[in-house]
């Protein structure tokens, strides 16, 4: 009795244009209602749309980056239906003729990579936002949003469950900040996704999907997803049938509940739009957009992978965000002789303590040639690996560098023999029965000394050289 | 050809009364029926248009040019409340 | 001089003869007078009038006169403008104060026009009479029991009868040339995209053109010369429109070497002999002006007015979709929820013939008809753009009764919806194509106007004005005396 899940997902993005699509209205998050609106992006009489060409640029760019086909020429439609927040009654969208098609994302999955196919990118305008909370039989309607530029990039089927979909969503996010097309900040809105659901057994057609909507976090939409495949799976085996609907999903019940209801399913009734001509490029223009593009998520873990030797979880790690990449790259200038030791000191140390703090990499408090200062001194054993994570912290509210701080808090260890082979002569001198013991066959006891040395020297002791010196001269 | 004027009117949000469906459903009906001689038309391999010219797609630079207008143009609403225009509850 | 031309009236304000303020109060009191029997005027505000006259005055002695300064230009209810209120002659408007001007507004400002009031039309430019106007109909002056035509029927009745020299109109499917054709005016429906829409009130935007309504063909010009250009603000307005010495075209008073082409799908039997005959005078006079009449044939034309009956609608459907009580406009009262208040708000507000188109339009673009309707008719309109190409190559003009007939009666043809329709079959296939249309008076049938068509490739407004300005000289048509408001 087993199901196969086909997921499709559509996602749009607000494009990070500085206006709206067809407006000089200002696209800033966060104003008063309705004081970012014109007599264009209002739907007054006689108003009519202008195109943002960077809003169209930056739709061509990200259609090179999922390696899809961009259609030199193509047009602008209407969707014609009634609601508060959209103010003309109809909202200009591309149908049959969109600016990028046929591209595709390779996602991981469990055993490699797979290929999901995005059918195509349109560009179109956002609606207008309805506020019902508290609200006594009224709606509030802010039309700020109204016009801002999105891009709608929609999935073949291809993801056959929730921690694919979550995948691809991941994937597309990163791209689209690493191409600077979108914020992608999905508490903002600026990054929504729609999930269409359906279940069929093995070979059979595909089956009937219901479309989930209010999806605003990664999270939220996995158990969205599962909660729908299960549903479905339920209903069918139960005897009943998917019924083609839209539902929206609670995070806080953890189900979803259809919109049927509402009302009867829409007729867009799409048509040309006759107030804006075809949209062109030529290849030139297309061209130079490509040329512009920055180095994409995969290409650089590669490039990190190969050329410092990282780990593939480091390189994936370093790479989440363009930020990340430079400041590693900007700490390896700093710090060339071990770009590993720099992997490992950034993605463990300093990022941890980013987070704790909620403190983004672009505005650390220690820079690369900082941190670059303190690696230096483990590298030449001036410090140990434990004092450099002290100083470390001390760096994050400060701003010393390394050896100031080293200085100050007298952490410099002791790396020379001599001085280690006195107090390890003194340790062993108080202590002759571990000496016995551990000559006689009791290997376990080096901890013992270790810890003694490290005491006798309030932890100054270069433990490697401890180590070392304690085995030779343990040895008899 | 019969054409149901109401879920028309439905689709274009327009209510008829009785008396307004009874006339204006003929009517349409004679209207269509009128430009039905379109299908006589030959136009196998003809391209539809939608604009009378061939025009370039104007440039428009990204650059805000509109200022907060909101008074002069919530002038005419027909209900606001603190800069939102207030409509009857949105059913989810 | 009341039924002075624009032109004449621009030389004598120039010649100090006469002052800004005492051509606005001479108009106005026109207004004043006649207004109520024609109803041209639905709005007219004579202190603000005035008020832009003494400007005119002073900016006139202090800097000189700009193209149009002190001279008084109506203005259709269609335009959007910021002093005033702006209806489209519509219930669902009737409260609507734009915030901001149209751009053709804005040019005749920065031309120094005085613009006075907002004239009469069907709501929503649907129409071929005015009768559809929620602010009642309005009447033709050579008859006050006949219509003025539509949509831009107050402007032509208002020229006519001289209660303003000369007015803006909005074109679509004929709605400059047939009234103008109707009440003995010159009217010119420039190229499509030759001027801008932003903020004229849309009825359907691939066929929507605004344009001059005048007493003669070079009043018509000076105003298409200044509404003219470029606007970054309509998409649709072409930037690089080649470009017409729009004054220099109308000082021809020959046809030397004019090909017209006479179409035969618009001289067929059945038209009114009257106007039959008007208009074959009219193109044996510009024979014996030295043209060549070249039989041609528009082998579409028939289907024109059914394209149009899609097209039209369906464009006006989801333009008309905006008016939903939101943001501005007509709202019920005590709306039940918000499907209440969008059906009821457009009930109340929108009158029967603008129902009519957008359930025309709604139809035709949903779905299992839109490819048997919508796309068809714009396959058509291809067909139809492509039979005035090649019309054009054995021609330099054409030439075309304006309306089949004359001024018809109020309430003559409000019954069937269908009959009002053709009263466009001549017009409308000049808006599909997006060329550029005139109408100009050549002759009367029982005291009621005829009006002669002439249209012309896309951005060659100056062959028509070349072609017009000639038959104008060598008749006398724009100077025939109407039998209303006395003469000056």
């Amino acid at each position: 009795m087993s199901w196969e899940v086909v997921i499709g997902l559509e996602v749009h993005v607000q494009v990070n244009t500085k206006t709206k699509q067809f407006c000089g209205c200002s696209t800033q998050f966060g104003a008063e209602p309705n004081t970012q609106t014109c007599p264009v992006c209002l739907g007054m009489p006689g108003q009519l749309p202008v195109l943002n060409m960077e809003a169209a640029r930056k739709t061509v760019l990200t259609g090179l980056a999922i390696n899809a086909d961009i259609n030199l020429v193509s047009k602008f439609d209407r969707k014609n239906y009634f609601y508060p927040d959209l103010p003309k009654g109809y909202q200009i969208t591309q149908f049959p003729l969109p600016i990028v098609e046929h591209g595709y994302l390779d996602i991981p999955v469990k055993d490699g990579e797979k290929r999901i196919g995005i059918t195509r990118i349109h560009m179109e305008e956002d609606a207008g936002k309805s506020m019902h909370e508290g609200l006594d039989g009224v709606s509030h309607i802010d039309l700020n949003r109204s016009g801002v530029p999105l891009m709608e990039i929609v999935s073949e089927p291809d993801m056959a469950d929730a921690d694919e979909a979550i995948a691809y969503l991941k994937q597309l996010h990163q791209l689209v900040c690493f191409l600077d097309v979108s914020g992608a900040n999905m508490e903002k809105g600026q990054f929504r996704c729609d999930a269409n659901v359906s279940v069929r057994r093995p070979g059979e057609p595909l089956g009937t999907r219901a479309e989930l909507k209010n999806l605003n976090s990664f999270r939220f939409i996995k158990q969205a997803i599962e909660y729908e495949v299960n549903r479905q799976i339920e209903l069918i085996e139960d005897g009943g049938e998917v019924v083609q609907e839209t539902r929206l999903f609670d995070s806080a019940k953890g189900e979803s509940r259809s919109m049927r209801g509402k009302e009867e399913a829409h007729d867009y009734r799409y048509f040309p739009e006759p107030d804006l001509p075809p949209l062109r490029f030529t290849q030139a223009e297309v061209d130079a957009i490509r040329a512009g593009m920055p180095e994409l998520p995969g290409q650089l873990r590669k490039r990190f992978e190969t050329e410092y030797g990282l780990s593939p979880y480091d390189a994936d790690v370093l790479t989440q965000t363009r930020d990340l990449a430079a400041w590693y790259e900007a700490l390896v200038a700093a710090h060339p002789a071990d770009p590993k030791r720099c992997a490992n000191w950034m993605a463990n140390e300093l990022l941890g303590r980013l987070k704790e703090s909620g403190t983004d990499i672009a505005e650390s408090p220690v820079s690369p040639q900082r941190l670059a200062g303190l690696l230096e001194r483990i590298a030449d054993n001036t410090i140990s690996g434990k004092a450099a994570k002290d100083v470390l912290d001390a760096m994050m509210t400060s701003e010393d560098d390394a050896d100031a701080i080293i200085d100050a808090r007298g952490l410099k260890q002791v790396s020379d023999s001599g001085a280690i082979d006195a107090i390890i002569e003194e340790v062993m001198a108080a202590n002759p029965a571990q000496v016995e013991g551990y000559r006689g066959g009791k290997e376990k006891l080096l901890g013992f000394f270790v810890g003694q040395v490290m005491k006798a020297s309030r932890g100054k002791a270069n433990p490697g050289m401890v180590n070392q010196r304690l085995k030779a001269l343990l040895k008899g | 050809m019969d054409i149901d004027v109401r879920k028309v009117a439905m689709l274009s949000r327009i209510r008829l009364t009785d008396d307004e469906a009874a006339e204006l459903g003929p009517q349409l009906s004679n209207i269509i029926g009128y430009v039905e001689q379109l299908s006589a038309v030959n136009t196998d391999g003809v391209e539809p248009i939608a604009h009378p010219h061939d025009i370039a797609m104007p440039q428009r630079v990204d650059a805000v040019t509109n200022s907060n207008r909101r008074d002069a143009l919530q002038a005419s609403a027909p209900k606001t409340e603190s800069g939102l225009y207030v409509v009857p509850k949105v059913i989810e | 001089m009341p039924f002075s031309t624009l032109s004449d009236i621009q030389s004598r304000l120039d010649a100090g003869q006469t002052t800004a303020v005492a051509v606005a109060k001479t108009y106005l009191d026109r207004i004043a007078a006649f207004n109520g029997d024609l109803n041209a005027f639905v709005d007219i505000d004579p202190a603000h009038v005035l008020e832009q006259a003494e400007a005119s005055d002073a900016y006139r002695a202090k800097h000189g006169a700009r193209a149009l300064e002190g001279l008084p230009i109506a203005v259709k209810d269609i335009f959007c403008t910021q002093d005033g209120p702006t209806r489209c002659c519509s219930n669902i408007l009737k409260d609507f104060h734009a915030p901001y001007d149209a751009h053709v507004i804005t040019r005749l400002k920065e031309a120094g026009a005085v613009l006075v009031g907002k004239t009469n039309m069907d709501e929503f430019a649907m129409g071929s009479s005015t009768e559809t106007s929620a602010f009642g109909p309005c009447r033709n002056p050579w008859d006050l029991e006949r219509i003025p035509g539509g949509s831009s029927g107050g402007s032509a009745s208002a020229v006519a009868a001289a209660l303003a020299p000369a007015a803006l109109g909005t074109d679509t499917g004929g709605s400059i040339r047939q009234p103008a054709s109707v009440c003995g005016i010159t009217g010119l429906k420039p190229t499509y995209g030759r001027v801008s829409r932003r903020g004229i009130i849309a009825f359907a935007s691939s066929l929507d053109q605004a344009g001059p309504m005048a007493r003669t063909v070079k009043d018509a010009a000076m105003i298409a010369a200044a509404i003219s250009g470029h606007d970054s603000m309509d998409s649709t307005s072409v930037p690089d429109a080649p470009a017409v010495d729009w004054l220099g075209a109308c000082d021809k008073t020959d046809m030397k070497g004019l090909r017209i082409g006479k179409p035969k799908e618009y001289f067929v039997d059945g038209m009114d002999a009257g106007v039959r005959a008007a208009i074959d005078a009219a193109l044996a006079e510009c024979a014996a002006l030295g043209a060549e009449i070249v039989d041609i044939s528009l082998p579409h034309t028939d289907a024109a007015v059914a394209a149009y009956y899609v097209i039209a609608p369906s464009e006006a459907s989801a333009n008309l979709s905006r008016y939903d009580a939101v943001r501005f406009g007509h709202r019920c009262e005590n709306p039940e929820d918000l499907l209440d208040m969008y059906t009821r708000s457009r009930d109340e507000g929108f009158g029967a013939e603008v129902k009519r188109r957008i359930l025309t339009g709604t139809f035709a673009l949903s779905s299992g008809y839109y490819d048997a309707y919508y796309i068809k008719a714009q396959q058509v309109r291809t067909l139809i753009r492509q039979d005035f190409i090649d019309a054009f190559e054995q021609v330099d003009v054409i030439a075309t009764p304006t309306s089949p007939i004359t001024a018809f009666k109020l309430g003559e043809k409000t019954d069937d919806p269908l009959t009002m329709y053709l009263s466009d079959i001549f017009t409308i296939a000049i808006n599909l194509a997006g060329l550029p249309g005139m109408s100009q008076p050549c002759g009367f049938v029982e005291g009621l106007p005829v009006g002669l068509q002439w249209i012309a490739p896309a951005w060659r407004e100056d062959l028509i004005l070349n072609a017009a300005s000639a038959y104008e000289a060598a008749t006398d048509w724009v100077k025939t005396p109407i039998n209303f408001g006395g003469e000056a």
